[in-house]
């Protein structure tokens, strides 16, 4: 029992993750009709610039807070350099160009801070552990990682569907060209969401980097993850994206904890174990093959569906 | 025909130059094993070619098709089977029956969401690949020894490898342009142009779709049985998703829309990985930006690059809206 609420607090706090890198990418897909690759970089960035600053000031939440504005700047950069050239070209272009700057960003990461997982310094000023039932201690961190998951999408709630640059990315991402012709500045519009969505996800990389390795390569496993929650939510909607991330992050984890366990009940233990891990990896790609199957919108279909 | 001769004289230049290169003796050993590999790969982007350029279909999984060819030859090899009538076959069928399998699933959908679909079956397959205790896991499995042909140890020989290799390129290169050009090719290649006239003519594309996504995946699985004798290992890394972008983009470097374009596309892919590795350590801060260059500059690939140069040639300031390749 102690266990399996242990692991429904570790796959919110995933979900929460994904939430934050979803967010960004989802809204870009929608107001853009752009398929970034390249996302999941930034919550790269957010990691290895939080861990570095992090152990350069001596303090984990400096190195946090310094993340924001850098993942904010490399992001405008990359939407200036290559991204803008992508937008008015087909999804194969965009993805492919995308792909590029993967394989660059990454390398780039090794050439900085090598190939081994990284040293990050432990978030100082909270308690090791909160007693949250009686002989169950969880750590206070991971319990602020749920916290964050908590305020950031009622922000962003707030954001879109109460201010007027919400309102005109709800517009934009019905339709762009009707919003252009009433006189608002499309490209800064565009130029605004992408920034936004870059830093959300390279906070979530901060965020992540004292509970996840921090080493080349981690956005990609995280971004495709992402692409299952935005597909599964409905391309384009918060709210899809939102409950996609919690369901995403639970079966995930729910299902790396408890699939071995469960086959054993029919199986003899090595290979329980075996193709317990192979189908929890599976699992949520499963779901998403399903889901596409047969409601291809998404649970949430966003304006453009 | 004079058309006709035209179209055909790069393909031909093309195979007659990799047909010279073993009696040349050009750089010994190394250069042949470095072809051959694309010469392979070069299998693999024709048949996504003429799912992506002819069908209008982007597969972000087509390394899986490769994957599954390549662990049933280590799946033989570990069972002590290594004779090429029975595991080329195999190889096929297998790749076959998971692209009919998931393609009847992924077909349901289009565009955006057929690029993710195929994209989480390539992951499935990958994860699958990797639980194999048996065949290595996550480690990967060294084969005993190359496959034999009617029990002829035809493959081990440098020189003729890369002769069979070829062969099949070829054997597969006119095999797809004759589909293409076909009565199934045309309902293919109308059906990606504009799926709602095709319907109203009379033809569901689905089952059209069905066929092609089959057909590749076989020839997928045929590459994927040649590389892990090229290579002599299989593991998972050959399934993952980063392969299956390197093949889109191999077939997007040579040029949708030409088949030999995709084989250009995993020779240069091929060379210049090799020799840019060679000159630096971090050779993928020069790779990475060349290819997001070639996206953004190269429209029509490298078999399209004469027709580029003209048209740069006579550049006028026009708007022009390209053509989606994913309706």
């Amino acid at each position: 029992m102690t266990l399996l609420l242990v692991q429904v607090l570790n796959g919110l706090q995933f979900g929460v993750l994904l939430f934050l890198v979803a967010a960004g990418l989802s809204l870009v897909f929608g107001v853009m009709d752009f398929i970034n690759l390249a996302h999941g970089v930034q919550y790269m960035l957010g990691a290895y610039v939080a861990a570095t600053f992090g152990l350069w000031l001596d303090s984990f939440w400096l190195g946090l807070l310094l993340a924001l504005p850098v993942a904010l700047v490399v992001g405008l950069l990359l939407e200036w350099l290559v991204f803008r050239h992508l937008y008015r070209r087909d999804h194969l272009s965009q993805v492919l160009a995308t792909f590029g700057v993967i394989l660059t960003l990454d390398e780039a990461a090794r050439a900085l801070w090598g190939s081994a997982p990284l040293n990050v310094p432990q978030p100082g000023g909270l308690p090791g552990g909160i007693e949250i039932m009686a002989g169950l201690n969880y750590p206070a961190y991971r319990l602020v990682i749920i916290g964050v998951g908590v305020v950031v999408p009622l922000l962003l709630w707030f954001l879109v569907e109460r201010t007027r640059i919400g309102m005109l990315v709800r517009a934009g991402a019905t339709n762009a060209t009707m919003v252009s012709a009433l006189g608002v500045d499309i490209r800064r519009l565009f130029t605004l969401v992408f920034a936004f969505g870059s830093m959300l996800a390279g906070f979530a990389g901060a965020l992540a980097s004292p509970v996840f390795p921090v080493a080349p390569g981690m956005g990609e496993n995280v971004l495709i993850l992402c692409f299952v929650v935005i597909v599964i939510g409905g391309i384009g909607s918060i709210r899809g994206a939102f409950a996609a991330a919690l369901l995403v992050g639970l079966i995930d984890t729910l299902g790396r904890a408890m699939l071995p366990d469960l086959l054993r009940l029919l199986l003899d233990p090595s290979s329980a174990r075996q193709t317990g891990a192979a189908l929890a990896s599976m699992l949520v790609y499963i779901v998403m093959a399903g889901l596409l199957a047969f409601r291809p919108a998404g649970l949430f279909p966003g304006p453009r569906a | 025909m004079r058309a006709a001769l035209t179209r055909l004289a790069a393909p031909a230049l093309l195979f007659l130059l990799l047909l010279a290169v073993p009696f040349l003796g050009i750089g010994g050993g190394f250069v042949l094993d470095l072809l051959t590999r694309a010469m392979i790969l070069g299998i693999a982007a024709v048949s996504l070619s003429l799912l992506v350029g002819g069908a209008g279909l982007v597969s972000l999984g087509h390394a899986a098709m490769m994957g599954i060819g390549a662990y049933a030859v280590a799946a033989l090899d570990a069972a002590g089977i290594t004779e090429g009538m029975i595991v080329f076959p195999t190889a096929l069928a297998a790749a076959a029956l998971f692209a009919l399998v998931t393609g009847a699933v992924s077909l349901r959908t289009s565009g955006v969401h057929f690029i993710m679909i195929t994209l989480a079956f390539g992951q499935m397959a990958f994860f699958t690949a990797s639980s194999f205790s048996s065949l290595g896991g996550d480690d990967g499995y060294t084969l005993y020894a190359r496959t034999e042909i009617l029990g002829s140890p035809l493959l081990q020989d440098r020189r003729s490898f890369y002769l069979v290799c070829l062969a099949l390129l070829a054997l597969v290169w006119g095999g797809c342009t004759a589909i293409l050009g076909s009565r199934f090719g045309r309902v293919l290649r109308a059906a990606r142009e504009n799926e709602r006239r095709v319907r109203a003519v009379g033809f569901s594309p689905v089952p059209y779709r069905l066929v092609a996504y089959v057909m590749a995946g076989a020839v997928g699985g045929l590459a994927g049985a040649l590389l892990a004798n090229a290579s002599e290992f299989v593991s998972p890394a050959s399934l993952s998703w980063t392969r299956s972008g390197e093949l889109l983009f191999l077939v997007i470097l040579g040029g949708l829309g030409r088949l030999h374009g995709a084989i250009l596309g995993a020779l240069a892919f091929v060379l210049l990985e090799e020799w840019l590795s060679h000159l630096f350590v971090y050779w993928r801060l020069v790779f990475g930006p060349l290819l997001v260059l070639a996206v953004l500059f190269l429209h029509d690939g490298i078999a399209g690059l004469p027709g580029s140069l003209r048209a740069w040639s006579r550049w006028r300031p026009t708007f022009s809206k390209r053509r989606s390749a994913d309706a």
